[in-house]
């Protein structure tokens, strides 16, 4: 349920960075999609939680770790350009070709779409893919069609 | 079935502009924000919000799994064969200029066709998954509500 509301929230401050084709994304999957499967998974699986088994000898350890990765991740943010900095490298790199190149070579007004869709079809394509696979997944796991096998 | 008369109303006023909204971010993904992902996803909503509230084999019945099985396929088969077209045209793979005689022609082609792959695809799987979980999940009782 917070998570949803979570994803609705950022769902607007995308917006606000006027990004709203992942907004859309965001609003559709985060806060309507998602939020439906994970509390029917929850209504699928148990509501106790097991007594857990391992104690403080595996968990500190565990809790050291996560640590030092989050800590490893503050400090290399301190390297990261500042945010809607012009050159940044992400910005620097192939933007200014696709943002020259699309209106004469693609004629598509939303850069977005040319940019996902022509120059970086291949990954679009496994993207694709990738959602393909885990449908099949899932009909594995939960079966297709419940009503069918009566 | 006299539970949730309020939603029920409202979702059934919601359900055709909801559609009509995901083709429009299909087929205007060019111009506006969206595309086929996006479009997928607002189609497949609608449909969750419909298969929340109502029966799911009334759906069923008028959008059979097979169907929709079919379309996941199709849209992965969409895609590629755009790439494969383009190559048998005389380009490299998904190089759509060749698609059409001006190779800006070519490239909005091109896009339409892998975009409503993409948002076939999108749109299949993500109610194939809903109606997976909706199976398994008991039906609640009139009282329950």
């Amino acid at each position: 349920m917070l998570a949803g509301v979570f994803s609705l929230l950022s769902a607007l401050l995308l917006l606000s960075m006027d990004a709203a084709d992942v907004a859309f994304t965001e609003a559709a999957v985060g806060a309507g999609i998602a939020t439906i499967l994970m509390l029917g998974a929850m209504a699928l699986t148990e509501r106790q939680e097991k007594p857990p088994l391992h104690r403080w000898r595996t968990r500190l350890p565990a809790a050291g770790i996560a640590m030092a990765l989050g800590g490893l991740l503050i400090y290399a943010m301190s390297a990261a350009p500042p945010f809607g900095d012009p050159l940044a490298p992400a910005q620097s790199h192939v933007a200014p070709y696709y943002i020259a190149a699309t209106e004469g070579e693609i004629g598509v007004p939303n850069l977005v779409t040319a940019i996902l869709a022509s120059y970086r079809g291949f990954d679009t394509l496994g993207e694709v893919v990738v959602i393909f696979t885990a449908g099949i997944g899932v009909a594995l796991l939960l079966g297709t069609n419940r009503s069918a096998d009566k | 079935m006299q539970h949730h008369l309020v939603l029920r109303v409202v979702a059934k006023l919601l359900f055709a502009p909801i559609l009509l909204f995901a083709l429009y971010v299909q087929f205007h993904g060019d111009f506006g924000p969206g595309g086929g992902f996006q479009a997928g996803l607002i189609f497949a909503s609608a449909l969750v919000l419909h298969g929340l509230l109502f029966d799911i084999e009334a759906a069923r019945r008028f959008l059979p799994d097979f169907l929709l099985q079919c379309c996941a396929a199709l849209g992965v088969l969409l895609y590629a064969g755009t790439g494969f077209a383009s190559i048998l045209l005389g380009g490299n793979f998904l190089d759509y200029d060749f698609l059409l005689a001006s190779p800006v022609a070519g490239q909005h082609l091109g896009i339409l066709l892998v975009e409503a792959g993409v948002g076939i695809t999108v749109a299949a799987v993500m109610i194939l998954v809903f109606r997976a979980f909706a199976d398994h999940l008991p039906c609640m009782g009139e009282e329950d509500w």
